[in-house]
């Protein structure tokens, strides 16, 4: 159960980054889960809500874009993707393939934040003059 | 109000990633060759390293280990007696190590100096999952699996069995009692982390053991 280090290790760098927007609010908080990253979609969630609460983060989403495995055919040339990740095969010609080039994903793709609107002069409220002497 | 997406393309694990970096860098640089050893809970990962170490004192060869477990030091006693320098991590409760906790009990290991081994074993804390996900900084990362926990082992743990760089089937003293399928495993590891060197051990008996002596030695060779 490591899902609670990595949650907590999303908001510490989810933190970080929103501090440069002040006044924002993280809505959703977007990951990128390779296959074989080792980590449980389900404990994720619930040690996410574990870990937010509280903090500044609390009631923001977590979408988890799970991204197969793929791999490359030293046979065919080729980058393929695999169904599951029970047999490491290209699925062209059926020869093994060591070559991972995805699927340990462990990324935080993005965050949507809710900012107060920028303040505009109010409508109807004289231009301010310059004044010329 | 407005929404705004930021577009952060960070890895979550980043610190642990540079840390380890870091110590990847340092074990290079200090030319001792680093393995970090993986399994579940019983597979034999304190009984192959005792019977590694011992082997490798007597050849002259001079190894450390760092041993990892939730509670007692009980591994690291077993290990010390194979006369090499040992220290215990207690995560207290963590089901892996990290690479801070391996700087941070480095760095407190005084009379160790990695300049002067030629090898360091880490031994993880008994687990298939987690510690897949935290690179410690060492350049081999070694999965065992015993001849009694069950053929389908690789499938049941791919994301940990498709990062490993050697596999260890421990305990084959017991494949005729406990009517190992060798093919079936050697095909399972071999289906998940194609091409993978596969070592056949004893720690009781001590079969096997040349090979992955061999392979020790010719991993540490300055390339
Ligand atoms: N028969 C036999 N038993 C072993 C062997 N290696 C380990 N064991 C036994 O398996 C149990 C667990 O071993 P241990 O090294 O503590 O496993 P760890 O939890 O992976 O460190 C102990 O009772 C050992 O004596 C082996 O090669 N042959
Ligand atoms: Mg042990
Ligand atoms: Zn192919």
């Amino acid at each position: 159960m490591h899902e609670l280090s990595i949650a907590t290790s999303i908001v510490e760098a989810v933190s970080e980054a929103a501090s440069a927007y002040p006044g924002a609010r993280v809505k959703q908080v977007r990951l990128r889960v390779g296959a074989l990253a080792s980590v449980i979609e389900d404990s994720l969630q619930f040690c996410w809500e574990l870990a937010t609460e509280g903090s500044p983060l609390a009631g923001a989403t977590l979408v988890i874009n799970k991204l197969p495995v793929i791999v490359h055919c030293d046979a065919c040339g080729v980058d393929s993707e695999i169904g599951g990740v029970q047999s490491f095969r290209c699925p062209r010609c059926g020869e093994l393939a060591a070559d991972l080039r995805q699927g340990r994903e462990l990324e935080i793709e993005s965050i949507e934040l809710e900012e107060p609107e920028p303040k505009q002069p109010e409508s109807g409220a004289p231009e301010p003059m310059e004044e010329h002497i | 109000m407005t929404t705004r997406i930021v577009e952060l393309r960070r890895g979550i694990l980043k610190k642990n990633d540079e840390l380890a970096a870091g110590l990847r860098e340092r074990f290079t640089s200090a030319g001792v060759l680093v393995l970090n050893l993986v399994s579940s809970p019983g597979t034999g990962k304190t009984a192959f390293l005792e019977r590694t170490l011992r082997e490798l004192h007597a050849r002259g060869a001079r190894a450390a280990a760092l041993v990892g477990d939730l509670e007692t030091d009980n591994d690291a006693r077993r290990l010390a007696a194979s006369g090499v320098p040992v220290r215990q991590i207690n995560t207290h409760g963590i089901c892996h190590l990290d690479a801070e906790m391996v700087a941070k009990h480095l760095d407190a290991w005084e009379s160790l100096a990695l300049a002067g081994l030629d090898y360091l074993f880490i031994e993880n804390v008994g687990n298939l999952v987690c510690p897949s996900s935290y690179d410690l900084g060492e350049r081999i990362r070694v999965v065992l699996l015993s001849v009694t926990e069950g053929e389908d082992k690789p499938l049941k743990y791919p994301g940990l069995f498709n990062s490993a760089d050697a596999a260890v089937i421990t305990k084959i003293d017991l494949a005729v009692p406990c009517a190992f399928d060798r093919e079936l495993a050697l095909g399972n590891i071999n289906e998940i982390r194609p091409g993978i060197r596969i070592f056949e051990t004893s720690a009781k008996t001590g079969a096997g053991m040349d090979g992955w002596l061999a392979y020790l030695a010719e991993q540490a060779r300055p390339s």
